[in-house]
């Protein structure tokens, strides 16, 4: 490609956008469905329920410790999809390009998408690309939409959770929430803390294997796990009571929290689930959860009860009790 | 185990507690002056496992919430001025002024930036040449050195389009006035531990040596602060007021002379409003006539109107220890977090905020007010 950076003329329609598409999507995103060229991807009739979802990504910057935004939005739309127990079949890509952004930046974060995609098993079956002018986004936003199977005989709700359910954490929090602050201030740790952006897809297929009667997934992303509790704890109509000394997080992310003022049950997570299981499942679940890498540090970080529905608190590492609420707004580094 | 995480060993809180509710001191009041300290007893659930008759009190230790509705309609002003960025730290953004917030201001199309520190604003200041950038200067004597770096840097780099709204203030004269008041008793006081990390431990002497109050300096680790409550009691106990700096692992009893004496070189100290306490003398930082270059408000001579407080909103009262959050009658009703009347529900070291996102009895509280 002759050009460096990217001109309104990309997102024209014209020679220069087929350039784009065919130099630069067309062999990272390759596959039979997008090979066609149609407007649309055609799935095969398929046994169990359709499920759907998109999401965006706006993230800045653009590159974090462990990641990029192609990466994530990958993950990002394969969890959305995993967490409601489906199967991706396949994802869209919708990019909207800021005019002067580095072909050399975008080439290297479709390389991410499609290294992302293609470990997943997961292909990009059809995209779309507008470029708008100087100012008109920032740099690179990313929709990706995708579309799954659910099996026959599992149904994942948010509003299933009862009274007496293990909550099941899969990995460690925070990780993706101080990556991309420690990148966006430019703070370095001595051991740089990395996204955890990771599809979840086969852990959750091996979960339900394990249980089907998987009560509530979701995997616990901007608002982190202190929201997601919040969204569960009201959408069942359950209390909540969860273990601060549980909870897995590790002293570098730990660290950055402290120096910062922040608190890690509401920093962002890429590569987590937390489940609501019948108590019954839940040694055998934390046993398969961790035979998988995605899995390694599953947990048992609480119980639902019947007390105080709609509310969610923490037993605290000295014995105490707090609320954890429902976050609002951003959440910001201590002033002093 | 790391040293930190030996701060937070659950074992260790349970004899701390025992020998906590041994003591006898017969009910007692302590406060915290430090917002951060306020935040990190709710979030590690210390209220809920201290006995009845030890009550924690909440100070004035919020920068954002000690900033007076005045200094915050110069910001807004400040920031509606041809050619200005106001840049402030975030939790400004949302705290009501008299008329609106900067949030508000923002929203009217007048740019204003979150920074994260001043070197955010330096940095705006080499980006945007033809530009004015003004810092919205908040916070204590911890956040005072890094505005005092910015304008030596400033001055070394030859910028001419960086300036300072500095409404910071000192912990010291507002602990006294607080005190001087006599509206609340307190029968001891956590220090506070950054604050004391750059004015030193012995700063706080004349807590024991003029009020007859002991100090504790604390910090921000759950065992930290239950160590603080129980060095507090044992000198209650014993009818001692003293100084313990139990936060020496980062706390000189000089502190850091170097980071004040970049602050002395370019404030001086001003009469300084704040909410809840109006005028207190000697108790703010002003850029130093050599450095008015530098000064917003000698640069930017603006007229703003008379400032108006929310009538409903006790954030005065709660600043200096007379109400606690839940004795507002707007607290989690007509004043949230995502609708604050003042500034302690919106500033995350704001106490109502604390109470609010941390505090069983406040939610049951408030909902039990939603369902009459």
């Amino acid at each position: 490609m002759k050009h460096t950076h990217i001109l309104l003329a990309h997102g024209s329609g014209g020679a220069m956008m087929h350039d784009l598409i065919n130099d630069l999507f067309l062999p990272a995103f390759d596959n039979a469905e997008l090979r066609k060229g149609n407007d649309q991807a055609v799935f095969e009739k398929q046994d169990g329920r359709l499920a759907f979802t998109t999401d965006s990504y706006v993230v800045q910057p653009l590159f974090f410790p462990g990641g990029c935004i192609g990466d994530l939005a990958v993950h990002g739309t394969i969890n959305d999809l995993a967490v409601g127990g489906a199967m991706p079949l396949g994802l869209s890509v919708g990019m909207i390009i800021e005019e002067g952004l580095e072909i050399d930046t975008l080439r290297r974060i479709v390389q991410a998408m499609h290294t992302a995609a293609r470990d997943a098993g997961v292909p990009i079956v059809t995209g779309d690309t507008k470029v708008v002018e100087r100012g008109g986004c920032d740099k690179l936003f990313i929709n990706t939409a995708g579309i799954g199977v659910i099996p026959d005989g599992v149904h994942i709700d948010g509003g299933s959770a009862r009274p007496g359910d293990a909550i099941l954490l899969s990995g460690r929090i925070g990780e993706h929430g101080i990556a991309v602050m420690s990148e966006r201030r430019g703070v370095r740790f001595s051991t740089p803390v990395v996204t955890d952006s990771k599809p979840l897809h086969r852990l959750v297929q091996r979960m339900l294997a394990v249980c089907p009667d998987i009560r509530v997934m979701r995997d616990p992303t901007r608002g982190g796990l202190g929201a997601t509790l919040n969204e569960i704890a009201s959408q069942s109509t359950v209390g909540i009571e969860i273990n601060e000394e549980a909870l897995p997080i590790t002293a570098e992310v730990q660290g950055a929290c402290d120096l910062l003022g922040l608190d890690p049950l509401y920093l962002a997570n890429e590569g987590a689930l937390v489940a609501f299981v019948p108590e019954t499942c839940a040694d055998a679940l934390l046993h398969a959860m961790r035979a998988m890498p995605e899995g390694e540090y599953a947990c048992h970080i609480g119980n639902t009860i019947a007390d105080m529905p709609g509310l969610v608190r923490m037993k605290t590492g000295i014995g105490g009790t707090r609320v954890i609420a429902m976050p609002s707004g951003e959440m910001l580094p201590r002033i002093c | 185990m790391s040293v930190l995480a030996s701060f937070r060993d659950s074992s260790r809180a349970a004899p701390l507690l025992e020998r906590i509710r041994a003591r006898e001191t017969g009910p007692v009041a302590l406060m915290e002056f430090c917002g951060g300290h306020t935040v990190a007893i709710f979030r590690s659930g210390i209220r809920s496992v201290l006995p009845e008759h030890i009550r924690m009190l909440s100070g004035p230790g919020c920068p954002v919430c000690v900033t007076s509705n005045m200094d915050l309609d110069r910001a807004a002003a400040l920031a509606k001025l041809p050619g200005v960025i106001l840049t402030t730290y975030g939790d400004m953004l949302k705290v009501p002024g008299s008329r609106e917030s900067l949030a508000q201001v923002r929203a009217q199309g007048y740019p204003v930036e979150i920074v994260y520190s001043t070197l955010d604003a330096l940095r705006l200041a080499g980006q945007h040449p033809d530009k004015q950038i003004v810092f919205f200067a908040i916070g204590f004597e911890t956040t005072a050195p890094a505005a005092a770096a910015a304008v030596l840097q400033a001055r070394a780099r030859g910028l001419k389009n960086f300036s300072i709204c500095s409404v910071m203030k000192l912990t010291i004269p507002g602990a006294r006035a607080l005190l001087d008041m006599g509206e609340v008793r307190v029968q001891g006081v956590i220090g506070p531990g950054h604050v004391s990390s750059i004015i030193g431990a012995d700063a706080w002497r004349f807590l024991p040596d003029v009020y007859r109050v002991p100090v504790a300096i604390s910090g921000f680790e759950p065992l930290d602060i239950l160590a603080s409550i129980d060095a507090l009691l044992a000198m209650l106990e014993k009818g001692n007021a003293d100084l313990a700096n139990l936060y020496s692992r980062i706390v000189k009893p000089g502190g850091n002379t170097k980071a004040w004496g970049a602050v002395t070189e370019v404030f001086e100290t001003c009469a300084s409003s704040w909410r809840g306490f109006g005028n207190i003398p000697d108790s703010g930082l002003a850029l130093r006539p050599q450095y008015a270059e530098y000064d917003a408000e000698h640069r930017f001579p603006i007229d703003i109107p008379d400032s108006v407080e929310h009538p409903a909103c006790r954030c005065g009262e709660v600043l200096r220890g007379v109400i606690e959050p839940v004795d507002c009658k707007v607290f989690g009703t007509a004043c949230t977090p995502e609708q604050p009347l003042g500034p302690c529900m919106v500033s995350s070291e704001g106490s109502c905020a604390a109470y609010y996102n941390f505090h069983q009895s406040t939610h049951t509280k408030t909902r039990h007010a939603t369902e009459q």
